[in-house]
């Protein structure tokens, strides 16, 4: 008698949303990012329709960071002193989002300035033609500053900009419903502090279809069980049909990973850490993987290898189901 | 499927006769639904009860013991499909598969140098479980030499990959004294495995290629007596693993589906087109119970240590250290003072960056209720008044001459309050990573 699978019948499902602009929409982006739209567990296809894979970004800075992994240096070596040329080389190594960061430091040493945020957009939209994410540097005041100027530079191009957390989301928020853009709602780790800031800034009258969740994530070792539990927490509640717990989630698993001394440093560490480059590279794709498994719909990521290696096992994942 | 309390009451005598300790009888049988206490603790229980109320407990995940001349290995038993519903309880089982016409002295020689690999993750050793020895030579007395090295190097449990009862016997004497998994039994050779099997009492894996082929499988060994069995549905790749991996999970948990009610045991590098890193994590998350690699990579091994440590803690109970005043390289009244929280992977961050920095440092562990730093100061759990009352309270005072305190640059915004709860003290704001201590004492800390 064959087995019957259980399988699982799910009230909701996570909206879908749509990163960047063609020229028919208002925008010059060469294609459009749509992720989301799930109504079932991660990749349990039988289950109920996956109409969208997990979309990996790669995290571009505006200015060349000082403090990362040589590892990284090496594998983008003289495209990192430039945006746009690092958003090319991102986009030759299949990324399917620029994911750029501003600078809270500007060229002349000062405080970066909206004149240069805007220089910046403007010459990374040039440079791609994939869909961009634009986020501040992290402190509040010029989060605000700077991400206000972009917004309105790049009006039409519905970029996904932040961060919008609980204690700074106004402006930013003010700014996207003002210039058709859309925002990453940012919490620290917790499935209600999620929940509460996507009803914040729904309040404010931006549509669900514009708002991405960032649960916040640990690397691997580095408490990543806490948000791989939040995150499968999440998409329960999104199945079960918990409206505002619905959006799509973003995780930056190669910013956490990449910090960590397994990834950054080759000295002074234990020998049965083994090879450095083979173990930071190995950090970088078990964390974001498993955030994939736990419901990610945007991983952005740092090394290009990693991104080769998830899309196979995305594309290993998104083939029909052989026969149980 | 576990009873409730009232199924249970109806099994019992129903006299109230007290002798169990509890008033009545439907206050034991609320007991024993709760798991609180034992069956025998009821002296005139009748044996047809028993049995029922002993099936019923059982769980749904068979407990299954590997074990070695030195440790134990247990898998199964898992209660939940999401870690955060209770917990994941034993710890998926990593293995490293060598094979026998590799010649014994070089299996020794790569089994010596895997069995040593142990790593410290914020104080708990991590380390591969053992040894899977393939009979690939297909001549038993190669197999049992094969055997007998590996043990000569490891005292780790064994799993012996026979395809023969003959050799699965070979296999097993050479064990002797320990207690390995033979793999596999399969349609063709079940009867003479399951005979093997019971005359060492050892656990058998069972090989099927669909689900249906699978339970029938289980069905015909347990009714020949076995009961530790361990099941291969021979998955190949992501999706397959995670969609029948699942299914077989929710199978047992959900349907209390018996017949796939056991662990499972997976090769993740078998076809050498995979990311067997990749893949094997997705295993650890998602529903292993043992898994097979085909390399010894320390870079490789790391990593999927710690995850498997990761998705097993227990959600309940986040690994905490005491709070209190931490000394580190012998510091003396000149050297620098940092607070952290109490979180263990907080802790061992910094505690390890100090420490390989070369600086004596004191450090103060507040209790932070087991939360990492912005995690912490988020909940309110790491504020002003909270450091303030920790440095406080460990009397650190004395112990040094200057009063300047590093707060971890996450909490920044803390500075101003700290200046007022602690009267006297310069707040320094430190790095935001633990990494880059080092750097940050090297430039800002002055005598």
């Amino acid at each position: 008698m064959p087995i019957e699978l259980p399988v699982e019948k799910w009230a909701g499902k996570v909206r879908e949303v749509t990163i960047g602009a063609t020229s028919d929409q208002g925008g010059t982006r060469a294609r459009t990012l749509t992720i989301g739209g799930e109504a079932a567990l991660p990749y349990l296809l039988r289950e109920g329709a996956l109409p969208h894979r997990t979309a990996l970004a790669i995290e571009v800075r505006e200015r060349k960071p000082e403090d990362w992994s040589p590892l990284l240096y090496k594998a983008w070596g003289a495209a990192m002193a430039d945006p746009a040329e690092w958003a090319k080389a991102a986009e030759a190594a299949g990324a399917e989002l620029i994911f750029l960061v501003l600078a809270a430091v500007g060229p002349d040493g000062g405080k970066n300035t909206a004149q240069n945020a805007r220089q910046t957009v403007r010459k990374v939209l040039g440079a791609t033609g994939l869909p961009l994410a634009v986020i501040g540097p992290g402190q509040a005041d010029l989060d605000n500053e700077l991400i206000v100027a972009v917004a309105e530079e790049a009006k039409g191009e519905r970029l996904l900009i932040g961060t919008c957390e609980d204690k700074n989301y106004r402006t930013i928020v003010a700014a996207a419903m003002a210039n058709d853009h859309l925002v990453q709602s940012k919490t620290p780790m917790d499935v209600n502090l999620s929940k509460q800031l996507v009803i914040l800034i729904h309040d404010m009258g931006m549509p669900l279809e514009r708002i991405m969740m960032d649960p916040t994530t640990g690397a691997l070792g580095y408490g990543i069980e806490y948000g791989y539990s939040v995150m499968e927490r999440l998409r329960l509640a999104a199945l079960q049909g918990d409206s505002m717990t619905q959006q799509p989630l973003l995780v930056t698993p190669g910013e956490e990973a990449w910090k960590v001394k397994e990834s950054k440093v080759g000295e002074g560490v234990p020998a049965a850490w083994g090879d450095w480059e083979r173990r930071a590279l190995e950090w970088e794709a078990v964390t974001a993987s498993t955030l994939i498994h736990a419901g990610a719909d945007l991983v952005v990521l740092r090394h290009p290898d990693t991104l080769r290696r998830l899309r196979a096992m995305l594309d290993d994942l998104t083939q029909p189901a052989k026969a149980a | 499927m576990p009873l409730t309390g009232l199924e249970i009451y109806k099994l019992l005598p129903q006299t109230n006769c007290k002798e169990c300790g509890f008033p009545t009888c439907l206050a034991f049988a609320m007991k024993l639904a709760a798991k609180q206490i034992e069956l025998k603790a009821c002296p005139y229980v009748s044996e047809e009860s028993k049995v029922k109320l002993e099936a019923a407990s059982a769980p749904p995940i068979r407990l299954v013991e590997l074990s070695g001349s030195d440790g134990v290995l247990k898998v199964g038993n898992e209660t939940v499909l999401f870690r955060h519903e209770k917990t994941f309880y034993n710890k998926p089982g990593l293995f490293l598969r060598v094979r026998d016409n590799d010649g014994a002295e070089q299996v020794k020689r790569k089994a010596a140098e895997a069995a040593e690999f142990k790593v410290d993750y914020v104080g708990i050793n991590l380390a591969l479980d053992g040894f899977a020895i393939e009979a690939s030579s297909g001549d038993p007395a190669t197999f049992a030499a094969t055997v007998s090295a590996v043990r000569a190097v490891s005292q780790k449990p064994l799993i012996l990959i026979a395809p023969s009862a003959d050799l699965a016997k070979a296999g097993l004497q050479a064990a002797a004294g320990t207690r390995p998994l033979i793999y596999a039994a399969d349609a063709s050779n079940w009867q003479a495995m399951s005979v093997v099997a019971k005359e060492h009492k050892a656990p058998l894996a069972v090989r099927g290629e669909s689900l249906d082929q699978l339970a029938e499988l289980t069905q015909s060994l347990t009714q020949t007596g076995l009961e530790e069995l361990v099941i291969d549905p021979a998955v190949s790749g992501h999706l397959d693993s995670l969609d029948r991996l699942t299914a077989i999970r929710r199978l047992a948990l959900k349907k209390a589906f018996r017949p796939l009610g056991f662990p499972i045991i997976t090769f993740p590098g078998a076809d050498p087109k995979a990311d067997q890193t990749l893949l094997a994590a997705e295993q650890i998350a998602k529903y292993a119970g043992l898994v097979i690699l085909e390399s010894f990579e320390p870079a490789s091994l790391y990593p999927l240590l710690v995850l498997r440590q990761n998705i097993y803690t227990d959600p309940q109970k986040p690994i905490q250290v005491q709070p209190g005043l931490y000394e580190i390289n012998s510091p003396d009244a000149q050297a620098p003072l940092m607070v952290t929280t109490n979180f263990s992977i907080t802790y061992f961050a910094v505690a390890n960056e100090v420490e390989g920095s070369g600086w004596p440092a004191w450090l103060v562990v507040t209790d932070a209720e087991g939360m990492s730093v912005l995690t912490a100061w988020a909940a309110g759990k790491f504020d002003a008044a909270r450091i303030g009352k920790a440095v406080k309270g460990c009397s650190v005072e004395s112990k040094l001459e200057h009063r300047k305190l590093i707060i971890p640059g996450q909490v920044a915004v803390l500075s101003g309050e700290l200046e007022e709860e602690l009267p006297g003290w310069q707040i320094m704001v430190g790095p935001r990573e633990a990494v880059d201590i080092g750097a940050f004492l090297k430039a800002m800390w002055v005598k």
